[in-house]
């Protein structure tokens, strides 16, 4: 059980099939505790279905997935408790402020004090730069500024496992590269796991320890490493291209001009 | 897991807080509140002991922090560890204002009565201009949301409006049989009750079911195309939304109520019968009642009524689902203000005809 401990997700040949139709299958690779691992891929490749696995909403058709040593299928409690989510969409309630979105988990899971709870969900708030929005309704935020709040919700009870499905996309630069910044300090802070869908190619060089590519047309994964590896070694061309892409968009302003 | 734990002793240059065991969310319940008045009412010089924390995460770290901040004066860390102490690093920076995080006031924005009004009467306007001029943007209607909306609105409404039209026939008839028998004129209440179903009641419950189940469905429909921003996709697309999403619902609920109130009214007139029998009457005699009370006229001005009501709730239903505010809440908000303006506007406009029929003499 010691390797298990060291373990925070494993994903053991799981695939995912939707009536006739396979969106990837065999895909396997382990997420050790406190690494930050970046799912990439292009549009439809299964990312987000695979992330739906993980967190226990969608049930694998093929194959089995352990968070925290606990199967997705038959110990989804246990899941939950290891586990914070960010939603692309942020997925906050639009019915409480933001400040309340960040007290609903620690109200329902902790004795603390509403004072309390108020004071460490302002701090959750005032990390993810939104310490002046703390009273505003999901309604009168921006888009970033709700996926700012998602994360600060998901980071409420400080989960070992946060998984964040591209928390960078619409936010600008360096918005962006300040969550790069909380991911890593949190990592060091805590020793949290990170499972992060993103495509910023930046932010993949600056937070992932390694990183997973789905590819549609394989149905499964293609690269499974170091972006660096990646970059330098793959030979697929999709990794190949994903990694190069500054580059090649270079070429193409070259021979327009 | 390990609870926290918590020492509070006073030294000669100070107090000491020791704070112990896990300094997590979900186990510093027991020692915040203690914490933090040990911490302002600390005078002189405080040290704070976390050489026996195991694990610190952001709630302890603001605990600590909010420690450090409550107290006046210097705070000597003793133990604290690289890990929480850049957290605690990481909370300083994000909140930088020693006198803790201020919470600017929630300001409700409300719209105004009249302002409310006003828009209500601008999109009664907007509606009746898109009418006028359907002719010219014929092809931003789509016949077959028409067909859709009228098979939604009407033919899967009927059975609820047999089942509603035979109970309030039977009811009616049985309600008013006792006192009439008292003085003999029980067969005169085929009459009353088919009159009143054909006049009144026909449309006007008619115009309820529309309203709860239609008038309702439109606004959350248009209210969720309002929030997932694919009305203003439209307005972008130079598509006017008026025609495309209101003229359908409102010629759908126009065509659909005069068929639930003749549901009404029939189904009514069965369950009256069903009452009479039971009283004794035959068929022929309840029939030539009915025949000698009622005629075409009350039928006719019933089913005009109903068409108004019909325009009425429709339109309400879109104007609700249209100017619906951001989220979920809003989507509710304008399903409940459809059904409640349907319903007053139709018992309001029932009053008007009530009043205008009864000067015209019809």
């Amino acid at each position: 059980m010691s390797e298990s401990a060291a373990v925070a997700i494993d994903v053991d040949h799981a695939g995912q099939s939707f009536g006739g139709r396979v969106i990837f299958k065999d895909v396997t690779f382990s997420v050790a505790a406190g690494e930050v691992f970046v799912i990439l891929g292009g549009s439809g490749c299964g990312k987000s279905t695979l992330l739906k696995q993980i967190i226990g909403l969608l049930r694998p058709t093929e194959g089995r997935i352990a968070v925290g040593g606990h199967d997705v299928v038959t110990e989804v409690r246990a899941v939950r408790r290891e586990i914070g989510v960010m939603f692309q969409s942020g997925a906050l309630f639009g019915s409480m402020t933001l400040l309340e979105n960040v007290m609903l988990p620690l109200r329902m899971f902790t004795d603390l004090p509403a004072r309390a709870r108020a004071e460490i969900a302002r701090i959750k708030l005032a990390l993810v730069g939104l310490g002046e929005a703390v009273n505003l309704l999901p309604s009168e935020i921006s888009g970033g500024m709700a996926k700012r709040a998602a994360i600060a919700r998901a980071l409420a009870l400080d989960p070992p496992i946060l998984i964040l499905d591209e928390p960078s996309a619409g936010l600008d630069p360096i918005t962006g590269a300040g969550l790069d910044r909380l991911i890593l300090e949190l990592r060091a802070a805590l020793g949290c796991t990170f499972v992060v869908v993103t495509h910023e190619l930046m932010s993949i060089f600056a937070i992932a320890d390694r990183c997973v590519m789905l590819d549609r047309t394989a149905q499964g994964m293609i690269a499974l490493g170091t972006p660096r590896d990646l970059q330098q070694s793959s030979d697929h061309p999709t990794v190949r291209a994903f990694f190069n892409r500054d580059a090649e968009s270079m070429d193409v302003q070259k021979e327009l001009r | 897991m390990v609870e926290a734990t918590l020492d509070v002793a006073r030294e000669d240059a100070g107090t000491v807080i020791t704070l112990g065991g896990t300094l997590t969310a979900t186990a510093l319940a027991p020692v915040w509140t203690r914490a933090v008045d040990a911490a302002k009412r600390a005078d002189g010089s405080l040290a704070i002991d976390v050489t026996g924390a195991e694990l610190v995460d952001t709630s302890g770290a603001a605990l600590l922090l909010k420690l450090e901040r409550d107290h006046e004066g210097s705070t000597e860390w003793r133990g604290l560890a690289d890990q929480p102490a850049a957290l605690m690093a990481r909370l300083r920076e994000a909140v930088p204002d020693g006198a803790g995080v201020k919470v600017p006031a929630r300001t409700v924005s409300r719209t105004s009565i009249w302002k409310t009004f006003i828009i209500r009467v601008t999109f009664f306007g907007e509606t009746i201009l898109a009418t006028v001029g359907l002719p010219a943007k014929m092809r931003f209607l789509r016949g077959g949301d028409f067909f859709r909306l009228t098979e939604r609105a009407g033919i899967q409404a009927l059975p609820l409006v047999g089942m509603m039209g035979f109970l309030i026939g039977m009811i009616l008839a049985f309600q008013s049989a006792i006192p009439m028998r008292q003085f003999g004129a029980d067969i005169y209440v085929a009459a009353l009750v088919s009159l009143s179903l054909f006049r009144e009641l026909g449309p006007l419950l008619a115009a309820v079911i529309l309203a709860g189940r239609t008038g309702s469905a439109f606004a959350a429909e248009l209210g969720t195309m309002v929030v997932n921003e694919e009305v203003a996709a439209l307005t972008t697309m130079g598509i006017d939304a008026e025609t495309m999403l209101v003229i359908p619902r409102m010629a759908a609920a126009m065509v659909v109520m005069p068929a639930l109130a003749i549901g009404i009214d029939i189904s009514g007139v069965f369950g009256m019968g069903f009452v009479m029998m039971i009283l004794g009457f035959p068929p022929a005699a309840i029939l030539h009642q009915i025949q000698l009370a009622t005629g075409p006229g009350d039928l006719l001005l019933g089913l005009f009524k109903a068409v108004v009501f019909g325009a009425a709730i429709g339109l309400i239903g879109c104007r609700a689902g249209l100017t619906a505010g951001g989220g979920p809440r809003a989507v509710g908000e304008a399903a409940t203000s459809a059904v409640v303006g349907g319903i007053v506007v139709t018992i309001l406009l029932d009053g008007l005809f009530a009043v205008i029929f009864y000067r015209l003499g019809l």
